[in-house]
């Protein structure tokens, strides 16, 4: 919760650094211009995210280079019509246009992605084999087979989990399993966040944490 | 809410009533063999044959063959290279690495070999059963009998049958046939059903996806694919494997009718020749594919499949 206070106070800031100056009428969308200092009255992406979208830890901003461009717009458009519930996010979102959300997802989207590495063995085997393998007595398929080796995220619809912090993952699953996010295409983590106990949850979102290093200088540690 | 478990704890767990005659016949025989007054608590045993958990794995010798043999059933391509022709792995329709019942797991298959097939027309072992996985699925090389690779998967199969029944056929085996369809499967509906509950993964060209150099959804047709000669190529076997298993994660969800008109999409594209191809596309179909499941040299949007390309 501190995390998401940080968080408020830094878009506060944001938004009066860069504010006042809305209300010019917008020409095509530059997704590379908003992301990196805003647009009218929204804040700058990169004011939490980073300007290489590498995120902010500390704040609770997850990174966003190299997610699919598809994923990053489902999830603005559903932060603007609220099926995602998320305080700071929401009011960014609708004060976007559809064109503006679709051009932002596609400036991260050709940021580059991580390049995970490998898991040290044994240090976490039940978030290790959640993800590599799943629960499958419980129709549980491993995280991986669909987020990728060390969950680096697939083409353009499945999100990389490597490079997000635990407390992140954590979030986002209780979120699917308490209904504030969408299930996801074909309600697919729907279907996997009721499969999960919370210690489930601890393991998975520690393992990629932990899978999260990488060679571009990202936020993970 | 959950279609995938409870589909799944239907036929995992079949009540005796559900049983069929022939797990009734099997129970009826292990409760003899084993003393056993109530048969049906035997039948349930045997349907709910479970493979030992993986903290189970012998060491030694044996346990590190019984590895071996998981490593080339989970990842093909990079284990067996010499025999793989294609981007698959057996584990992409053997889910969780043989283990899963619906899923054509491998415990159910180690105690059901011997075996007459109809395909091959004589008795074949199950060594041999799995040299027509990696000739078809695999679009490979069958490894020679007593190699490495056969005996490992062999080891590993054999373990995950641990405890189980021999000449049994255990609940799970294979793929749960489905029903013949209300409506004749169309690949037109089935296009439409590929569009919206496969493609996500499988891509709208069906080429599969990869990330970070390996492959994460398989293709389902095209050159990296299965062949012609393959289990899959039949529609009956693909509705079957698809209802239980597709999407991924949310098996059981789709309508049997889906099922097979998806199955029949994606059975009714190109793929590798089929390896006993005779050099007549309509020679092959009349020797190895005279069945209503098999799209093999039928025309298709005015292509007849199979045919080499240049035809
Ligand atoms: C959420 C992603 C996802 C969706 C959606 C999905 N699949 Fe799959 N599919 C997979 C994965 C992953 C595998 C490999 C499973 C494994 O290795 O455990 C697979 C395997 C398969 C296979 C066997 C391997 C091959 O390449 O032939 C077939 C056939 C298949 N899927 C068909 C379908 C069909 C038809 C649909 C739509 C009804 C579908 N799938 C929807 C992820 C998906
Ligand atoms: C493209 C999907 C696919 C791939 C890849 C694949 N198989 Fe299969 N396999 C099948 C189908 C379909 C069947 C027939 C199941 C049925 O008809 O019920 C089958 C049957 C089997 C059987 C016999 C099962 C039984 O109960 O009789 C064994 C054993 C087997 N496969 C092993 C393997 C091995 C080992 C590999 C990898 C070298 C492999 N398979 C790869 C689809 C596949």
């Amino acid at each position: 919760m501190t995390s998401a206070a940080a968080w408020r106070a830094a878009i506060v800031c944001a938004v009066l650094a860069i504010g006042g100056t809305g209300g010019a009428a917008r020409a095509a969308p530059d997704g590379a211009a908003i992301a990196l200092h805003g647009a009218g009255g929204t804040p700058a992406c990169a004011t939490c995210h980073g300007a290489q979208g590498q995120g902010n830890p500390a704040i609770g901003a997850p990174r966003l280079a190299g997610d699919g461009a598809t994923y990053l717009r489902w999830q603005l458009n559903d932060f603007a019509s609220g099926h995602r519930v998320n305080p700071i996010m929401q009011p960014i979102a609708r004060s976007l246009s559809p064109a503006e959300r679709a051009a932002v997802a596609a400036f991260f989207a050709g940021l580059p992605a991580l390049t995970p590495r490998p898991a040290k063995p044994g240090a976490n085997p039940l978030g290790a084999r959640l993800a590599a393998r799943g629960r499958w007595a419980l129709g549980l398929p491993g995280c991986t087979q669909c987020h990728g080796p060390g969950g680096i995220g697939v083409g353009a619809s499945f999100p990389h989990l490597a490079g997000l912090t635990a407390p992140y993952i954590a979030a986002q699953l209780n979120a699917f399993r308490q209904h504030q996010r969408p299930a996801g295409p074909l309600g697919l983590m729907g279907r996997v966040a009721g499969k999960l106990s919370p210690a489930d949850i601890a393991a998975v979102s520690a393992y990629f944490a932990a899978a999260g290093g990488s060679a571009d200088g990202g936020s993970a540690r | 809410m959950n279609d995938t478990s409870r589909g799944r704890a239907r036929w995992r767990a079949p009540t005796p009533a559900r049983a069929g005659p022939r797990a009734r016949a099997i129970a009826a025989t292990l409760a003899l063999a084993l003393g056993c007054s109530l048969p049906m608590a035997a039948a349930r045993a045997a349907d709910g044959f479970q493979p030992p958990p993986e903290s189970a794995m012998p060491g030694g010798q044996f346990g590190r063959v019984v590895r071996q043999g998981e490593e080339i059933f989970r990842h093909t391509g990079r284990a067996a290279p010499r025999y793989v022709g294609n981007a698959l792995r057996c584990s992409n329709c053997h889910i969780d690495g043989g283990r899963l019942a619906g899923a054509a797991p491998l415990w159910a298959a180690w105690v059901a070999f011997p075996a007459y097939r109809g395909k091959t027309r004589t008795v074949n072992t199950f060594a041999e059963r799995l040299q027509g996985c990696f000739r078809y699925s695999m679009n490979g090389k069958a490894p020679p009998l007593g190699s490495k690779v056969l005996v490992a998967l062999e080891a590993y199969s054999a373990w995950l049958a641990t405890n189980a029944p021999t000449r049994a056929h255990l609940a799970g085996r294979g793929y749960p046939r489905l029903p013949k369809p209300a409506a004749a499967p169309d690949d037109a509906r089935g296009a439409a059903v590929f569009r919206q509950h496969c493609a996500l993964c499988h891509g709208a060209d069906g080429a599969g996806q990869q990330a970070g150099g390996r492959v994460v959804f398989p293709p389902l047709w095209g050159p990296h694919s299965f062949n012609w000669g393959a289990g899959m190529g039949s529609v009956a076997t693909a509705a079957a494997f698809v209802k239980a298993n597709m999407p991924l994660g949310a098996g059981g969800s789709l309508t049997d009718q889906q099922a097979w008109d998806v199955a029949q999409f994606v059975d009714s594209q190109e793929r590798p020749q089929d390896p006993r191809f005779t050099g007549s596309v309509q020679e092959t179909r009349a020797k190895y594919h005279d069945s209503p499941y098999s799209m093999y040299g039928r025309s298709v949007n005015g292509h007849v499949l199979g045919s080499p390309p240049g035809h």
